[in-house]
């Protein structure tokens, strides 16, 4: 578990050394031509350490599938800087490759991102020979996909090499594809939505294998997902994004357990169980980003500033809710959000923060 | 009242090698004002399930047994009155709803459709005006009747299915996994949208999902089926917290208790896949995933039977009260041995 530390410093120097993804200030600007441009992500500072798993949670047009996106090095971001391991994610084509041999994306719908004309083997092979690493490493191609496929859990290999994905289950293809990002020996895997396709029963097993690579390997996860459960499942850090920012982050148990954000205590209150939580139903639709509101961009949303008086939301700090813009979250391993009245109330005398403020 | 009375149902697919029952002695009720949960995963047969209620079941499946609208059997009534059943009596939210509308015609009219077709006299002016009121129901904005399905969000798009399944008013609503495409906040709130129709209308809905969280914090029964059979029953809340039968416990398990620290960095998960219908295992149908099983269940097809008050389970191991029948030392009893 990681420690909380005040004062994390610059951008890059966590407890642990250099982070092996850092993404520093990114923002991603989609559409123009003619059509109004969106800041699906604007401005966001995230950090996954080796061995580390971290989920970015949020809703549908939040960003986080454009910034998982730019994190494969799919999308070219507008501004900010992408690193793994400290080098910069550059913009040639052997600069991608090599990047893309170090980062690996375990897809959402594992049925539509297999080619149902290729066998097992294929798919697995592909990856390993586009980037030729049985000649690299001198290793026969098929013992390389043998591997593969065992450390995904598709065991005994030869089982399932000359299968087609119509003869595989669901949790079968999804291991398919694990093992297609594990054969070219990533450091960091990219999961979106891992599991959201899938059965119940089968999500597990599927979750339970991440963790497996993770102390295994000590491969580094970044989740991508719209399923708190899923992080308390398996994440050691979890973000929450809104509309293209990080609203709040910090170690899974502490986020969940004592959520700082109002977007957070909503998101986490609809999560279908035993009705710990009072469900905060939010009305309409996540807001869209060609037209980010002004002030704290939750504002119009928010059922603390809504309430008012009653939640003990003055005035002035609702008119500052409405046009006060926030800073980003740094790069922090400690618990942090973005929200002017839990601010308010951690700086109210007599009343202890809550939360360390690592800025 | 009881608005939906399913006994004995069985539905069997013909195979090129031979049948396949995909539904195997079901009994069911939905009564008005009640939100009944049917929870299982691909393949057990709870779409097939649904799709028979209105014998929308493609051509070629044999059924047996009956399926009760208002004490109408739907499986036998004639062409003519089953049209008239469609829609008016009961309607379906199908599974991938938001591929379901027709991207080149305007909502409000895809939801005046079935009136202008099942209501006889019905004016376009009148149907039009109504699928404005249901919008608003559904709490979309009348002014939406104009949009086309691709300017509105999946949120949207799903309670426009909605709206176009109350068009008719019927009593029973089937939605077959309405929320699962969706983010939990939209989810959240077209469960909040389902059950205030209930509430409000007195209608009887049959919620589909393999989603036991969803069900258990929805609904006021659940069943789980497995294999083309229900394997438990009861309350909806106390299938989600203290399920009894070893697959229903391991549905409600894959959804962690968030702060719950048993699911803190360890996922639940029921390795195995489910049995091909065509090649069902012997014996009770569970026993090669289950992590309970004794010899006992290798042979022995358990039936649905009594657990606990308002409670029922088909498992040799779960007693007459709900209680296992071993010991945490694994004693069996001597007749399962």
């Amino acid at each position: 578990m990681t420690a909380t530390t005040a004062g994390a410093g610059p951008a890059g120097a966590t407890p642990e050394g250099s982070p092996l993804l850092a993404l520093e200030d990114v923002h991603v600007v989609l559409g123009g031509h003619g059509a109004p441009s969106a800041r699906a992500v604007d401005g966001v500072h995230l950090q996954v350490r080796r061995g580390e798993i971290v989920a970015l949670a949020g809703e549908s047009g939040c960003g986080k599938t454009t910034l998982a996106r730019t994190v494969l090095g799919l999308q070219r971001p507008t501004s900010g800087r992408v690193l793994v391991d400290g080098v910069e994610l550059g913009t040639s084509r052997a600069e991608l490759r090599a990047w893309r041999r170090r980062v690996q994306l375990v897809p959402q719908d594992p049925t539509g991102s297999l080619n149902p004309r290729r066998t097992v083997y294929e798919a697995v092979a592909e990856g390993l020979r586009i980037h030729r690493i049985p000649a690299e490493t001198g290793r026969r191609e098929d013992d390389l996909v043998a591997e593969a496929l065992e450390r995904a859990g598709l065991r005994p290999a030869e089982r399932f090499v000359a299968r087609y994905p119509a003869e595989l289950s669901g949790g079968q293809r999804q291991r398919v594809l694990i093992a297609g990002a594990l054969a070219v020996g990533p450091e960091l895997l990219v999961a979106d939505e891992p599991v959201s396709s899938l059965d119940a029963s089968v999500r597990g097993t599927i979750l339970a294998l991440l963790l497996r690579l993770r102390d295994e390997l000590g491969l580094s996860v970044l989740v991508v997902t719209h399923d708190l459960g899923l992080a308390w499942n398996i994440a050691d850090r979890l973000a929450v994004m809104y509309l293209g920012r990080v609203v709040e982050a910090g170690p899974t148990e502490e986020v969940l357990a004592d959520p700082q954000h109002p977007y957070t205590q909503a998101l986490l209150s609809v999560v279908p169980e035993t009705g710990r939580l009072e469900p905060v139903v939010l009305r309409g639709e996540p807001p869209d980003a060609t037209a980010i509101p002004a002030g704290c961009r939750f504002h119009p949303r928010c059922p603390a500033l809504a309430a008012g008086p009653a939640a003990g939301v003055g005035d002035g700090l609702a008119a500052r809710c409405r046009s006060e813009a926030l800073p980003l979250l740094p790069p922090s391993a400690g618990h942090t959000a973005a929200c002017l009245l839990r601010d308010a109330e951690a700086q109210a005398p007599g009343n202890p923060a809550s939360v360390p403020d690592d800025g | 009242m009881t608005l939906l009375q399913v006994e004995d149902l069985h539905v069997t697919y013909r195979g090129g090698e031979g049948d396949v029952p995909a539904v195997r002695g079901v009994d069911l009720t939905v009564a008005e004002g009640e939100v009944v949960g049917l929870a299982g995963e691909s393949g057990c047969g709870k779409s097939t399930l649904a799709s028979t209620v209105l014998r929308l079941q493609p051509a070629g499946a044999r059924v047996t047994g009956k399926v009760l609208l208002d004490d109408e059997d739907v499986l036998t009534m004639r062409w003519g009155r089953l049209r008239a059943v469609r829609w008016a009596a009961a309607s379906v939210v199908f599974q991938g709803a938001l591929h379901s509308l027709n991207p080149l015609q305007r909502v409000g009219d895809q939801i005046a459709e079935p009136m202008l077709l099942h209501e006889p006299g019905t004016t376009r002016g009148t149907a039009a005006r109504r699928a404005a009121d249901l919008l608003e129901r559904v709490g979309l904005p009348a002014s939406r009747v104009r949009a086309y399905p691709h300017q509105l969000s999946g949120g949207q798009r799903q309670r426009v299915m909605i709206a176009m399944a109350l068009a008719c008013s019927p009593r029973l609503v089937v939605a077959d996994e309405p929320t699962t495409a969706l983010d939990v906040m939209v989810q959240a709130q077209v469960l909040d949208l389902l059950t205030g129709l209930v509430a409000d209308l007195g209608l009887g809905l049959l919620l589909i999902s393999h989603d036991l969280s969803v069900l258990g914090s929805t609904c006021d029964r659940v069943a789980v089926m497995y294999a083309g059979r229900i394997v438990e029953t009861g309350p909806g809340r106390d299938l989600f917290t203290d399920a009894r039968h070893p697959y229903a416990k391991a549905l409600a398990a894959a959804f962690p208790t968030i702060g719950d620290p048993g699911g803190r960095l360890s996922p639940a998960g029921l390795p195995g896949d489910p049995p091909d219908p065509a090649a069902l295992p012997t014996g009770c149908s569970f026993h090669p995933r289950c992590t309970v099983a004794v010899a006992a269940c290798e042979r022995r097809d358990p039936l649905l039977r009594p657990a606990g008050p308002g409670r029922s389970a088909a498992c040799l191991l779960v007693g007459e009260d709900g209680s296992p029948l071993t010991g945490t030392d694994g004693d069996v009893p001597e007749e399962l041995r």
